[in-house]
């Protein structure tokens, strides 16, 4: 590399086979206790039901699969490895607290229909959460239930429905702004509500104009992500709501940016009326690959007989249970009571903080963001002036006259030793960088990533052709998608049927 | 902040370089009014050692120490060591979605093995990456059957998990689908002729369980052919995915919805678990959620990416198939691992034993009491009907550390004092004796009460 810094330097990294490849009949990581009961024939229990073969299951040991995983461990990125600057996606440090607490008997092995009596524990759980969600975000009532952060979306979006239905009348759209994410319309989609778009202003905010011009008696609600995709916080958000509410409308949070605002501003108190979080992002719960996630949705007291079936109520006696009879209820959207297990991560993240550690923690992801800003401004294009809050959005422009777009430059990034920021979002700036740090950074980590950023740029007029060849570093080069999508391979099939 | 990598010398030369004075500058774009001059009124910054405290002290009053014959969509299976071992590794845990596929290919490759694993134990061609859980899978399965058919109103099996019916009930709402029931038959299984009923030339789909709530193998040939002779799709949910391993797969289904919590999967009080949507190839355009493909780099090396990303959110927004964005990937990794440890073999025995557990259960359970649909074919539940009410033979057994079956009549009015009894390779014989030996002394005393009452009449 022709500018280096001290972040990535190149190691052993082993091959491995699909595991597939490498079963063989009689070898076993498994192992059975006897049998305390007398065997039966599976044929006469089940008949023509009895399954005769397993068909291209593998059969392999145990010291091969532990080998296996962690190989294939090893070609991952990870948090746990360095800064991971996606931005909207919060890629926080999980505390291994967390993993711990979650693991503890009784709480891993609870089972969600056991007796209330002895599920005092688990609901005792779901009730802090809940309270402390509760104040975080300034709302009245709230579900656990939805499992990840566009689950709470639809579940939203079914109150808001609701909510209107009771009223008469469920309405025929849902405002959406440009700068959203995908899943805001496809959301809008699944609870039969049409969409119609709501553009940016040139501070990249929501258009009061068009706003007002848009807003009538058919819009149910303006999905809103505050701070919105750019990293910007909404300032007339007050207005905004007025606009809705005056019409009859309601104002719906998207709460995926919330960590940049715990402990400072609570959308309960600028005018937000039902609103989703993200406890995989916000409340540091692992991602995980991609998941499990758990989005609750917070809502203000109107919407609350409509929140999903059940809701966990002190009885008289004292004691916990879940209330089931909820004749206004939209129902269900999960079976039991959702994500429980990112429950307690989530609380025992927000235990470890506390209110001045949660505090300090959105200091620190604003402070972060806006360091990266001042450290890139003039290498990169920075297409809106207005200020950042926990994330901030590049464009590529200037390094596009060379050829070189934003997704090069996130390739780039990786042979420097980091995860790339977030390509091409949100779609109001093209060719964007979307970058959010989290507060999980260090200063001198944030230095070298500048710094490689930097270099990036510097590559980009003397040596265009690195960064458009790049990575060079890892296991794999760029990888063919068209090809993949062309003629999907989305299984292994053993060599002699083809393939 | 423990978590938290800076100094407040860190702090004051990152401000300085930013050019502000103080950090209230950063958060001067709220309006003033918004902003929030208190602590927040939640629980004090605690020690480590003190969360571990709060949890070992709420985990004492859930449960621990009991044993238990719930199964009813969460099944207690043993879990081996090795796959907390390797899903705490940070790479899996602290990864993301696997956008970058260069350095993803850890995630990537395990997911394409999870894919082919499932198909190969479901009898299906193509697999996705995992949905929410077995209800919401059952929800987008139908979706996807009533984009594909064009066809707009579903037949719903009454034997389908009744929470997995409410989910169904609440997706449908809006989307303009007609829901109907058919109930199941004097066997416990899906009533056929109900079901022949039930279906019209509007039908998108007919959608069953198997094994089905009860714990019966379903004959999904001939609910098969009834919905394919009305040009309906045939979608079978399977709750319990041990069952695979001798229970022969639904292959005349056209999707299948699975909950795989069964594969590794802490009961952790409903979860997060692990739904699956397995189909034909011709199916995939419009299937939902995350598919890995293999393709090749540019040396012509195997790699993995995420594939046929034009049905999802993030391309098509709200044409998009789902609104499905974060899956379920770690523990679509611990079923993956769960599935590579028992294999081909072991998955068989693993699911002998089950049945072997559950055969010796009801069959000590028929000797004091009723199992109801005791001709039919079943895995690893069964339901025993008392004379008492199973609320209170639960309470009784609650003294004994045992969790009885689930009552039924929640959800299932008509089957009175009946319950849903679970055993897998997990319930040993002395607590399946010890059970039966509670429940029939509760049916003898119930007996004795009854005949004294005759006595007293006569």
């Amino acid at each position: 590399m022709k500018h280096s810094t001290p972040k990535a330097t190149r190691h052993v990294n082993q091959n491995e086979g699909l595991i597939f490849e490498k079963s063989s009949p009689g070898k076993a990581a498994w192992k059975l206790p006897p049998l305390d009961v007398p065997e039966v024939d599976p044929a006469k229990l089940l008949g023509k039901a009895e399954r005769k073969d397993l068909g291209n299951m593998p059969e392999v040991s145990e010291i091969e699969i532990i080998r296996h995983f962690t190989r294939l461990s090893t070609w991952n990125y990870a948090i746990d490895l360095g800064m991971y600057p996606l931005g909207s996606c919060t890629m926080k440090y999980n505390p291994r607290v967390n993993e711990a607490v979650a693991r503890v008997e009784g709480i891993a092995n609870g089972h969600p229909y056991q007796p209330e009596k002895i599920s005092q524990g688990a609901l005792q759980i779901m009730k802090t959460l809940s309270e402390c969600l509760i104040e975080i975000t300034g709302m009245d009532a709230i579900t656990l239930q939805p499992a990840a952060g566009a689950h709470g979306e639809m579940t939203g979006l079914l109150m808001v429905r609701a909510y209107h239905q009771s009223k008469g009348n469920p309405r025929k759209k849902v405002l959406i702004p440009d700068s959203a994410h995908g899943t805001n319309p496809a959301t809008a989609a699944m609870v039969n509500y049409a969409v119609e778009n709501l553009k940016s202003d040139a501070r990249g905010m929501v258009d009061l104009a068009s706003l007002k011009q848009q807003m009538n008696e058919d819009v149910a609600a303006l999905m809103l992500t505050n701070p919105n995709t750019l990293g910007v916080f909404e300032q007339q958000i007050h207005e905004i709501a007025d606009i809705l509410h005056a019409k009859g409308g309601l104002l719906y949070m998207d709460g995926a940016n919330m960590n940049a605002l715990v402990g400072k501003v609570r959308p309960g108190d600028f005018g937000v009326d039902v609103m989703h979080l993200n406890l995989h992002k916000t409340f540091s719960t692992p991602h995980g690959g991609g998941g499990p996630g758990s989005g609750p949705v917070a809502v203000k007291k109107p919407l609350e007989p409509f929140l999903p079936a059940p809701v966990v109520v002190a009885k008289p006696d004292g004691t916990l249970g879940f209330e089931y009879n909820r004749p206004h209820s939209v129902g269900r959207v999960r079976s039991f009571y959702g994500n429980f297990g990112m429950f307690v991560r989530a609380l025992a993240y927000i235990q470890a903080n506390g209110p001045d550690g949660l505090r300090q923690t959105t200091e620190d992801a604003v402070l972060n963001a806006n360091y990266i800003r001042k450290g890139l401004e003039g290498s990169y294009d920075l297409p809106y002036s207005t200020p950042s809050m926990h994330e901030v959005v590049f464009s590529d422009k200037l390094q596009a006259k060379k050829g070189v777009r934003t997704m090069d430059i996130a390739k780039r990034l990786i042979d420097y030793g980091f995860h790339p920021y977030t390509t091409a979002f949100p779609l109001i700036v093209p060719g964007a960088l979307m970058i959010e740090p989290t507060e999980s950074e260090s200063k001198e980590e944030m230095d070298l990533f500048i710094e490689a950023m930097k270099s990036i740029a510097e590559e980009v007029e003397e040596d265009p052709q690195t960064v458009l060849d790049a990575p060079h570093s890892t296991r794999v080069s760029r990888l063919d998608e068209t090809a993949a999508a062309r003629k999907p391979v989305l299984r292994w099939k053993p060599m002699s049927s083809g393939q | 902040m423990r978590y938290l990598p800076k100094s407040p010398a860190d702090r004051d030369a990152m401000l300085k370089a930013i050019g502000l004075r103080s950090v209230d500058d950063l958060f001067a774009p709220i309006p003033a009014e918004y902003r929030l001059n208190r602590d927040l009124k939640i629980p004090r910054q605690m020690a480590e050692s003190e969360i571990v405290d709060f949890f070992r002290q709420r985990s004492r009053e859930n449960g621990d120490g009991y044993t238990s014959f719930l199964g009813a969509g969460a099944y207690f299976h043993y879990r081996p060591v090795i796959i907390d071992s390797l899903i705490s590794r940070g790479e899996f845990l602290t990864a993301y979605t696997p956008y970058q596929a260069e350095i993803s290919q850890g995630t990537l490759q395990s997911i394409f093995e999870f894919q082919t694993m499932i198909c190969e134990l479901t009898g299906m061609e193509v697999a996705n990456a995992s949905m929410y859980d077995g209800s919401t899978a059952a929800a987008e399965a139908v979706m996807m059957a009533v984009r594909l058919t064009g066809r707009r109103s579903v037949v719903v099996a009454r034997t389908l998990h009744p929470e997995y019916r409410e989910v169904l009930a609440t997706y449908a709402t809006h989307q303009g689908m007609p829901l109907s029931i058919a109930n199941y038959g004097q066997d416990g299984h899906l009533n056929v002729q109900e079901l022949e009923k039930s279906i019209t030339p509007e039908t998108a789909c007919v959608l069953v369980q198997s094994p089905n709530f009860f714990g019966i193998v379903e004959d999904v040939e001939a609910i098969a052919q009834i919905a394919h002779q009305h040009g309906a799709m045939l979608v079978v949910s399977i709750a319990e995915a041990v069952s695979l391993g001798i229970v022969e797969p639904p292959r005349q289904a056209d999707i299948i919805a699975m909950e795989a919590q069964s594969f590794g999967v802490p009961l952790g009080f409903g979860g997060p678990y692990c739904g699956v949507i397995a189909t034909r190839e011709k199916n995939v355009r419009q299937m939902p959620g995350r598919l890995v493909g293999q393709t090749t780099d540019k040396q012509g090396k195997r790699g993995f990416v995420l594939t046929l990303a034009t049905r999802e959110q993030h391309i098509r927004r709200e044409k998009a198939t789902s609104n499905i964005c974060t899956n379920q990937a770690l523990v679509a990794l611990m079923v993956n691992i769960f599935m590579t440890i028992y294999g081909k073999i072991g998955l068989k025995e693993l699911a002998k034993q089950n049945l072997a557990k559950t055969a010796y259960a009801a069959a000590q359970f028929a000797k004091h009491g009723k199992v109801l649909f005791s001709g039919s074919p079943r895995f690893n539940e069964f339901v025993v009907e008392t004379s008492e009410d199973p609320y209170a033979i639960n309470s009784r057994l609650l003294g004994h550390k045992m969790i009885g079956g689930l009552p039924l009549k929640k959800f299932y009015p008509e089957l009175g004092d009946s319950s849903l009894w679970c055993c897998t390779e997990l319930t040993t014989r002395s607590a399946i004796d010890t059970a039966v030996g509670l429940v029939a002394e509760s049916e003898r005393s119930v007996r004795s009460a009854k005949e004294e009452v005759e006595e007293v009449a006569r």
